[in-house]
């Protein structure tokens, strides 16, 4: 005992010296490159150390939402938001099915592309995220309280909703522009009159400021150009959003070279609060349509669907004033907007260049009719009269541009492989970087609003190759960490991620932590088969419906032995896990059930549902390391064949729940 | 003696080690440095007693801590260094005794156990207060019933026995029973000296 206490305290007193020496060490490494120490050293977080930022960074494919710390790059978190998630039981729970419903019925997969987090007054407000489906266009919106998808929202007359989930500086809107054009509505026409038949919507979403909760206030239906990013205006261009679109060329086939051919494409500049003004008096259509709309509640733990029937549409010829196409060179992608909301950043994928529009020049051109023609009634401004300045041969392939509080851009370059600093008034490229490999979209933690924290930046990379350990033909995804606190770029580490790390956004760690959930209190639980108490768990028959009203708490299930259920039966099992204690979730899972397990936290109940098809005596059994007895957490459910007569009788140690001895 | 040469030494240790980290601070100007000095100088990390959590139902200790009557033992969980212990997932069920049960004890006890050197002896006697399960006032009475004694952290067991005027635990009663975020305490007036 005593040695122990010796050898902890020469230990203690051997790492202050260390540590109150280390930094001083570090420092003076940093000249020496990547490989030096002090890298390393910048992005450790010590054991029982927080991170400074969180990172939430998109599945792509995966569907879902990572959240990882920044520095270290842990990952801490999946959330599921457009994907099951058999180790959550999203989309396997009865009560999380409706979360994945749309138009076209149950759909257990997407595309997560743009997570973006709430403003208000142009700053993180740290209340939601917002991120986009690409595949069966949704807009999702997650609470940054729980960590879990809170609603989905279908997104009709869409295809390939690839230019959302952007937010506008008091989160008034979240956006969702179409990828693809397609006949709006749908209809059954060769594809070879794609001109002018196919359109692309661009949706505005209302947030309501109280509870986040979305409705679609109205759709433009532009043009069939495809729309790719989008970023809102702020400060002065507040009120005004911005669409990159490539396919001006309105192909519908080959695109690699079809919409390739026009020299310059458009950012669509829409002033919404305009839109606002003629949709209040009166202006636009409702048309009929179809779309999910799907809400959870904390209260009841169950998600809902509304099958939404109209959506309002607005023809750009019936708001003039209030739609307007810049044009930009190359298809451009990324469409970025700097913390004053004076400079317009497209980035055409095949462009030479990086173009910076300005808002002051915009507004200008628009009082001068400074127009180029028009296109599908839409005034074309004057390049030259909106064009604030070009940053030349930057690199090859720009993608995505954030910024920082000092007046520079930060551009990915695919093709070339290099995040590139550079300052957007003076148009000079002040360093640059490379990445490993062909890096997409960056992020800063607030590039997307008024005020940027300007200390990291997070590249995230499409090919990986050499740069872990190999596994097999599918090499890991990969996102690299920079600081960017000095003049020069430091790439301080790489980090695997889940999916394709498509896009991320982020922010202070203390904007989030304080204010997480720890429990969901037993007492607001309003499920309408919660368990509140041991004495109230029972087994009840409806037909060939068994309900199992179960209770989880340390280290056992109440009822634990269930019999009288027969082939054929449907058995709900609804389980309440009544702790109400942080991080003590329990599971449960069924031997014979085609579904996944349930993982509830303390003060929630959920449901799966268990068709027995054979008879004999089946277990089930806790499947999250609860406790010491967690092993011990078990029960069996006997199943006796059709029209057995052995009725339901449940017990947990022989004896019926509530029943006094 | 060896107690004495040895904190001589870390101390010198110690000395040496800031007194170098000085003359490089001068040296390069660092500021951070002497942040990371001080952080260092913290005891290692505390276990699960130091989380944080008044959302949760308030756990074992923290309910013994809010109550007076239970402050001799929360100085003898905290000598023991069983904090930790006490508020672990569990499931736990705890027999707590009041400040009364520890004055029961023969004069100078108390203190005896207190003292460093009998650390190990104070958590013997403590783990014999704690069962690694979940023994709500029911489950106590059907113990009894059916004859299964109490598997206590002490390795000990204990009997539980129904009578007249309530529930006996090793010998003595069950005055209240509440209920704790990691299991429940049983509230006792004398203390279990395991055998």
């Amino acid at each position: 005992m005593k040695r122990i206490l010796k050898s902890t305290i020469a230990i203690i007193v051997l790492s202050m010296v260390m540590v109150a020496c280390g930094p001083t060490t570090s420092k003076k490494g940093g000249s020496k490159g990547v490989l030096s120490g002090s890298q390393a050293e910048r992005a450790y977080v010590a054991p029982g150390e927080h991170d400074e930022y969180y990172g939430f960074i998109s599945g792509g494919f995966s569907g879902q939402l990572a959240v990882y710390g920044l520095p270290s790059g842990r990952l801490f978190r999946v959330i599921p938001v457009f994907s099951q998630d058999p180790e959550k039981g999203y989309g396997y729970s009865e009560e999380t099915i409706p979360m994945l419903m749309t138009s076209h019925g149950f759909v257990p997969w997407g595309d997560s592309h743009h997570p973006d987090i709430s403003q208000t007054n142009g700053e993180l407000d740290g209340r939601w995220i917002f991120i986009n489906e690409n595949n069966t266009p949704r807009v999702a919106r997650i609470s940054l309280e729980t960590f879990e998808t809170e609603e989905i929202m279908e997104i009709p007359n869409s295809a390939g909703n690839h230019s959302s989930a952007f937010v506008t500086e008091n989160s008034e809107y979240v956006v969702a522009g179409t990828r693809f054009g397609v006949p709006t509505p749908q209809k059954d026409i060769p594809i070879s009159e794609y001109k002018s038949n196919f359109k692309g919507s661009l949706t505005f979403l209302k947030i309501d400021p109280e509870n986040g909760l979305m409705n679609i206030a109205f759709q433009i239906r532009m043009p069939g150009f495809n729309f790719d990013l989008a970023h809102p205006g702020r400060g002065d261009s507040h009120g005004w959003f911005f669409f990159s679109s490539y396919n001006t060329e309105e192909a519908s086939t080959l695109l690699e070279v079809n919409a390739s051919q026009n020299d310059k494409d458009f950012i669509a500049a829409i002033n919404w609060k305009k839109i606002e003004e003629y949709v209040a008096q009166g202006v636009g259509t409702m048309e009929p349509a179809r779309y999910a709309h799907n809400v959870w509640d904390d209260h009841t733990h169950t998600a809902t669907t509304t099958m939404e029937k109209e959506v309002l549409i607005i023809n750009p010829e019936d708001v003039p004033g209030a739609i307007y196409f810049l044009p930009t060179p190359k298809s451009p992608h990324g469409c970025d907007v700097d913390p004053t909301g004076e400079y317009i950043i497209g980035s055409g994928k095949l462009a030479a260049t990086i173009t910076v529009h300005s808002f002051s020049k915009m507004l200008k051109a628009i009082e001068d009719k400074a127009f180029d023609g028009e296109t599908y009634s839409i005034p074309i401004i004057n390049y030259e009269a909106v064009n604030y300045g070009s940053l030349e041969q930057p690199g090859l392939g720009p993608l995505h541009t954030e910024f920082d509080t000092r007046g520079n851009g930060y551009t990915t370059f695919f093709i070339s492989s290099e995040v590139v600093k550079w300052n957007i008034k003076d148009l000079v490229v002040i360093d640059r970087k490379p990445t490993f490999y062909s890096v997409g979209h960056l992020m800063i933690p607030g590039g997307n609003s008024r005020k940027p924290f300007d200390k990291y930046l997070v590249a995230m990379n499409k090919i990986t190759k050499d740069r872990y350990l190999p596994t097999g033909p599918e090499a890991c995804q990969s996102a690299q960490l920079y600081d960017i606190s000095g003049e020069k770029m430091e790439l301080l580490l790489d980090f695997p991620t889940i999916g394709e790390p498509h896009y991320a956004a982020g922010c202070p760690a203390d904007l989030l932590a304080s204010k997480s959930v720890k429990i969901f209190k037993l007492e607001d639980n309003t499920h309408p088969y919660a368990t509140k108490s041991e004495a109230d768990s029972k087994v009840v028959r409806k037909g060939n419906e068994v309900h199992i009203y179960m209770t989880m708490i340390r280290s056992h299930f109440s009822p634990d032995n269930i019999e009288g259920v027969k082939v054929g039966d449907k058995v709900f099992f609804h389980v309440t896990n009544l702790e109400q204690d942080f991080d003590v979730p329990h599971g449960i899972s069924m031997l014979g059930a085609n579904t996944s397990e349930l993982l509830t936290m303390p003060g929630r109940t959920e449901t799966f549902v268990w068709e027995p098809k054979e008879i004999g005596v089946w277990p089930f059994y806790c499947t999250d390391f609860c406790s010491a007895l967690h092993q011990e957490m078990q029960g069996y459910v006997r199943v006796s064949p059709k029209g057995s007569k052995i009725p339901i009788s449940y017990t947990i140690d022989e004896e019926v729940p509530g029943e006094d001895l | 003696m060896k107690n004495s040469r040895f904190a001589f030494f870390a101390f010198l240790i110690l000395t040496i080690g800031l007194y170098s980290c000085g003359m490089e601070d001068s040296k390069s100007n660092q500021n951070s440095s002497n942040d990371d000095a001080m952080k260092s100088t913290e005891a290692p990390a505390k276990g699960q007693s130091a989380v944080v959590d008044n959302v949760s139902d308030a756990n074992v200790l923290q309910v013994a801590k809010s109550l007076d009557d239970f402050s001799t033992l929360v100085v003898a969980i905290e000598a023991a260094g069983v904090e930790d212990a006490v508020v672990n997932t569990g499931p736990l069920t705890i027999f707590a005794p009041v400040n009364a049960a520890f004055d029961k004890l023969p004069e100078g006890t108390v203190a005896g156990l207190l003292k460093p050197e009998n650390k190990s002896t104070l958590a013997f006697i403590l783990t014999n207060h704690v069962a690694p399960a979940n023994y709500p006032e029911k489950q106590l009475k059907k113990q009894a019933k059916k004859g299964r004694k109490l598997y206590m952290a002490s390795g000990k067991y204990l009997v539980v026995e129904n009578k007249d005027d309530g529930i006996y635990v090793g010998g003595t009663k069950v005055i209240k029973s509440v209920k704790v975020s990691n299991g429940w305490i049983h509230v006792i007036d004398n203390v279990l000296v395991p055998e």
